[in-house]
Formats: C-alpha cells, sequence, structure tokens
C-alpha cells in the first residue's frame, strides 16, 4: 500500500497541471469557473491522499525512536 | 446592487462614516490581550516552556496554529488581489499546490524533525543543522539569511494590515488622515503593540493560543463575508456572470499565466519546509502523531480560505471593469491591487458591526503569522547566536528569555520603518520571500534523507541560494522596466525565460548541495548514526 500512496502522490504533482482547460471559462453551478472548481476538487483529493498516506505509510519507526527517551543534544 | 453613495464610491466623502468597525476592531484586540494574560499564567518560566511550549500541544491545536501561521495577509489580502489582476488560476498557483506540497513537507520532513527536536532537545532549526552538519560556524552564516528572509515576510503581514484597514476605514476620520482613513502606519503600530505583548507573555504557547483562536475567528468571519459580498452583488451566480461579461479573461488562465509559469510556481510552498517559525511549532507537538490531523487537514482548510477570496478577486475585476467598484490607484496609476478586499468589503457589506467582524478576522489571520515569526526571530538571536557566541552558562534561564525579548522589538521596528516607507504587492513580496526559503528546502530534504550531504556542500548551497536570489531581485525590483538582465516583467509578474525565478535559484541551491557534497569528505559516522537510527 506503501507503494500505492507514493504513486498517488505522484499523480496527484502531474494531475496539477491541468492544461486541459486551460482557457475553458464555463461556470459549473452557474458561479463557480471550471479552472477553479477542478482545483478546489484537487484539494479534497490530496486531503484524501494524505489521509491514506497517515494510514499506510506512516513513519512509524521514527516516532518510536524519538519517544523512547530523550537525549541531550550537541551545542543547546 | 450597493447602497453606498456615488460620492462614498469616487472616494469624496460627504461625511464620516461609522465608527463602529474600528469599535468592533477594538474590542478583538482586548480580547487577545486578555488571552494573552491567561496563557501567560499557564507560563512555566523556562526557556524551554518560552520556545517550544514544553513539548506539549496536541492535535487540534497544532493543525489551528500551524494552518494560521502559513496564513498571513499574503492568503486573504494578496490572494484576493492576485485574483483581481491574473483571475482564478492564482488558486492553482498557491492554494491547491500549497495543498500537496505543504503537506508534503510536513510529513516528509517535519515529522522527522520533531523526531530530532524531541531526542536531543533542540529549540531551532539552525541547532538541528549545526548539529546534523557538525559546524558552528554553519549557525552563523544561516541565521542572517533566515532572520532577514523573515523581514519581508512580516513585512507582508503589516503592508496587508494597513491597507487593508485603509481601505475599510476611509471616511470615518475626515480631516485628520489623508482620505478620512486610518493610516497604515498607525494600524502596524497598533498591531505589532498587541503581538508583542502576548508574544512577550508567553512565548509560544501565547502564540499557539491565539493562533488557534486567530484562526478560528478567520475561518469563520471568512466564510461570512464571501456570503455577505456575494448577496451584496446579487447572488453568486449575478456575481460570476457580471465577471463573465466585464472581464471574461479573469475566468480562465489564457492569456494571464502559461503552462510552464504556472508550474514553476509548485516550487514556491516548498518554503514551509524550511520556514524556522514553522519548524518551531513542529516541535511544540506532544507527540508524532499529533501531525495526523495537520497533514489531513491542512488541504481542505486552504480551500476554505482561499476559494472565496478568489471569488471575491474576479468578482473584483468584473465590477471594476464595469465602473462600480472604485479602487484607490497606486503611484504608476494601476490600481492597487492590495485594496481590492477592503474596497469589496466597503462597498457590500452595509452593516457596521459585521464589517468590524469580518476586518477583525482579516488582523486575525494576519497577527497568527506575526506572533509565530516575533517568536521565532527571538529564540534564533538567543539560541544560534547569543549563546553560540557568549557561552550557555554566562545568561540564566530569565536572562535567555530576555534576549529573545530583546532581539523581537529590534528586528519588529526594523520591520514596521520598512512597511511605512517602502509599502509592495503583498503577493509578490511574499512571493520573493518564500522563494528564497524555498530554495534552502533542498538542505533540510538531504539533511534528513542523504547521508552523503556534507558541510561543505551545504554552505555552497547556502551561498548560491543568497548569491541568486540577491541577483534576481535587484534586477526584478532595482532596475527599471524594460532594463532587465535576465527576465522580464509581465502581468506584474518577473520571469526568467517564462518561469519564475525560483526554478532558477532552486537549481543553483541544489547544484551546489549536490555537486559540492559529492567532491569532499564524507561526514563521520558517529554523525550518520546519530541521525539515521538503524530501523526496527
Amino acid at each position: 500500500m506503501k507503494k500505492v500512496v507514493y504513486g498517488l502522490l505522484i499523480l496527484l504533482a502531474v494531475i496539477h497541471q491541468d492544461v486541459w482547460w486551460w482557457d475553458n471559462g464555463e461556470l459549473v453551478f452557474g458561479f463557480m469557473p471550471l479552472g477553479l472548481f477542478y482545483h478546489s476538487l484537487y484539494s479534497c483529493m490530496a486531503a484524501a491522499v494524505w489521509a491514506m498516506a497517515v494510514k499506510w505509510a506512516w513513519p512509524g519507526d521514527i516516532e518510536q525512536w524519538a519517544e523512547s527517551g530523550d537525549e541531550a543534544g550537541g551545542e543547546q | 446592487m450597493s447602497s453606498i453613495t456615488p460620492l462614498i464610491a469616487l472616494g469624496q466623502v460627504a461625511e464620516p462614516a461609522s465608527r463602529t468597525p474600528l469599535v468592533i476592531i477594538g474590542i478583538y484586540m482586548c480580547v487577545l490581550f486578555g488571552l494573552g494574560w491567561i496563557s501567560s499564567r499557564l507560563f512555566r518560566g523556562s526557556s524551554k516552556d518560552f520556545f517550544v511550549a514544553s513539548h506539549s500541544i496536541g492535535p487540534f491545536m497544532l493543525l489551528m496554529s500551524v494552518f494560521g501561521t502559513t496564513m498571513t495577509a499574503f492568503a486573504l489580502v494578496g490572494s484576493t488581489g492576485k485574483a483581481f489582476s491574473l483571475g482564478i488560476g492564482v488558486y492553482g498557483l498557491m492554494a491547491s499546490s500549497s495543498g500537496l506540497i505543504h503537506a508534503a513537507c510536513f510529513f516528509l520532513v517535519g515529522i522527522r524533525m520533531w523526531s530530532f527536536g524531541k531526542k536531543y532537545g533542540y529549540v531551532t532549526q539552525i541547532q538541528f543543522f549545526r548539529d546534523r552538519f557538525e559546524s558552528k560556524k554553519l549557525g552563523y552564516l544561516l541565521f542572517p539569511i533566515l532572520a532577514g528572509l523573515i523581514i519581508p515576510y512580516l513585512l507582508v503581514g503589516l503592508i496587508g494590515a494597513g491597507t487593508y484597514i485603509g481601505g475599510v476605514t476611509r471616511g470615518m476620520f475626515p480631516g485628520t488622515f489623508a482620505a478620512g482613513a486610518v493610516p497604515g502606519w498607525l494600524t502596524g503600530l497598533v498591531i505589532c503593540g498587541v503581538v508583542l505583548f502576548y508574544v512577550f507573555s508567553g512565548g509560544v504557547r501565547s502564540a499557539v493560543w491565539a493562533n488557534t483562536f486567530q484562526t478560528i475567528v478567520f475561518m469563520i468571519m471568512g466564510l461570512v463575508g464571501f456570503i455577505v459580498i456575494a448577496k451584496g452583488i446579487g447572488g453568486l451566480a449575478e456575481a460570476s456572470e457580471m465577471t463573465r461579461q466585464h472581464a471574461p479573461e479573469k475566468l480562465v488562465r489564457e492569456g494571464l499565466m502559461t503552462p510552464a509559469h504556472f508550474m514553476s510556481y509548485m516550487l514556491v510552498p516548498l518554503s514551509v519546509g524550511m520556514f524556522p517559525h514553522l519548524f518551531q511549532h513542529w516541535l511544540t507537538a506532544k507527540s508524532a502523531k499529533a501531525f495526523r490531523l495537520t497533514v489531513i487537514a491542512h488541504p481542505l482548510c486552504i480551500m476554505i480560505v482561499w476559494v472565496p477570496c478568489i471569488l471575491i478577486g474576479i468578482w473584483g475585476a468584473g465590477l471594476f471593469a464595469d465602473g462600480s467598484l472604485f479602487v484607490p490607484k497606486l503611484p504608476n496609476g494601476e490600481p492597487n491591487a492590495n485594496a481590492v478586499l477592503s474596497m469589496m468589503v466597503k462597498k457590500f457589506m452595509v452593516n457596521p458591526v459585521l464589517i468590524g467582524l469580518f476586518s477583525a478576522g482579516v488582523l486575525a489571520a494576519i497577527m497568527s503569522s506575526l506572533d509565530s515569526q516575533f517568536v521565532c526571530v527571538g529564540s534564533m538571536f538567543t539560541n544560534d547566536f547569543a549563546l553560540p557566541l557568549f557561552g550557555s552558562e554566562r545568561f540564566s534561564d530569565t536572562q535567555k528569555v530576555w534576549l529573545g525579548r530583546g532581539f523581537i522589538v529590534f528586528i519588529v521596528v526594523i520591520t514596521y520603518v520598512i512597511s511605512i516607507f517602502k509599502p509592495m504587492s503583498v503577493f509578490n513580496l511574499g512571493i520573493w520571500c518564500f522563494s528564497g526559503f524555498s530554495a534552502l528546502f533542498p538542505i533540510a530534504f538531504a539533511a534528513v534523507y542523504w547521508k552523503r550531504v556534507t558541510t561543505a556542500g551545504v554552505f555552497a548551497s547556502v551561498i548560491a541560494t543568497a548569491v541568486t536570489w540577491a541577483l534576481f531581485i535587484h534586477d526584478a525590483l532595482g532596475r527599471a522596466a524594460g532594463e532587465q538582465w535576465f527576465g522580464v516583467k509581465a502581468h506584474g509578474e518577473y520571469l526568467i525565460a517564462g518561469v519564475m525565478p525560483v526554478a532558477f535559484i532552486c537549481l543553483a541551491s541544489v547544484v551546489a548541495l549536490v555537486g559540492v557534497s559529492l567532491a569532499t569528505k564524507p561526514p563521520t559516522s558517529e554523525t550518520i548514526d546519530k541521525f539515521f537510527p538503524a530501523k526496527g
């Protein structure tokens, strides 16, 4: 699943470049320009993919390591 | 459509406008004072509490404080103004891309940075870099660069607040101030004073509390304001129809931006991965799990704030083209895009109480960034400059807190003076600032993922970024139109070979980082073991 999540993130980066309706000024629901509507949906898709990332690609190892006990650092 | 008289619409006020909005804003400032006082009761008096709230912040407050910090005048005043000039494409330029890139920075870099901060007790980003790259000198190089890049970011807030309040109070004080509007210097003075008060009261803990409260205020008031403005124009459909009739180019991207220009903007949101004030917010998290809500909800929060602003901006363009919206002019004769939001509010919000509440929401968005930036510059000065230079033992914990406070005042005074004498486009100023941070992002990424990155490589990357950034900003802003060495100005943007300068600044940074790292001695095994723990 981790690979699927990373694949979806790359896909999101690609479909952000929506050149296919670059000059389409149609109004969705009578008020929302199509380009703005698409990118609003894009924001929702991004949230959904990040939810998948949290579920299936969470860096649990680093979290566990950090919470295994504080150590003194360098020069603070 | 509008109940405002043509005289007011032309900026020639017949009698003083209601001052109720200012009273509401005053009450809001008092609430912030109260919040600062309450959070100061919880302040534990230690520098760790002042700078990272003793790692005690949970998921909801982390989301609100991180989101509030990334949304400043740039998001409300700047996005509306930029949509007024460049149309709907502005959402894709910054908002939807940020939903992907910001969350990626939190997920891929933020959690790791938090883990190192938690494990080794870092308070600032530079402390981490000094340890990771085994160089005390790196801190002395990064400190002035990061502090210097924060100044334009602070300016974005102060200029945005001044322009907005100037527009919305137009006509309230005829004979006292020019155009009867509260001047920018007074607005800047008040918001700096309020933010300094609550930041001084409880450090980053106060900032987190205030951010949470202010983020809720500006999200709610933003939506309320949007609905009222839409209703004032005659409805959502009528508002967009007016733009279609009088400024149809704002509904598309054709003619206003090219796909290459659009794509290059995707590099700008990388800046959050390198913002020192955001690093400090990451460190406030109670646990890594606290990041989960921030990663998922951040794109949605951006959408909730930006979509209404973009629509208000393009509606403003339609009304302006139709001649039914007054927008003050800049000295060069162009309409002042920064003033579009306040002019729309002034024109379509009839109820002065509502104007006051909405304006409090705009100031909330601005102050929720200023506070984090204030705390951050103080933290950096204390922990990255003063302590390494004079020795940690020389100062008591209380003195460390006061050192930070002193430097905050110093930076705020500098920024305040610049904001009075050198106003410019909030959006463009923000983009230059973010471009510098974005170009430094490869260093943050390499620090947590690339074992082979070296101290020399990082030095080379920082210097390459500083040189190219300074060169391009001088070319764009310091030279007369048409005399640029590298790029051209089109639609209010400075483009090099058709793309944003950030593309070339990032390229220089990455080439220097990778090239010099591969050509120099790898870091010690102790450092690698310390920052790349074995799995399992």
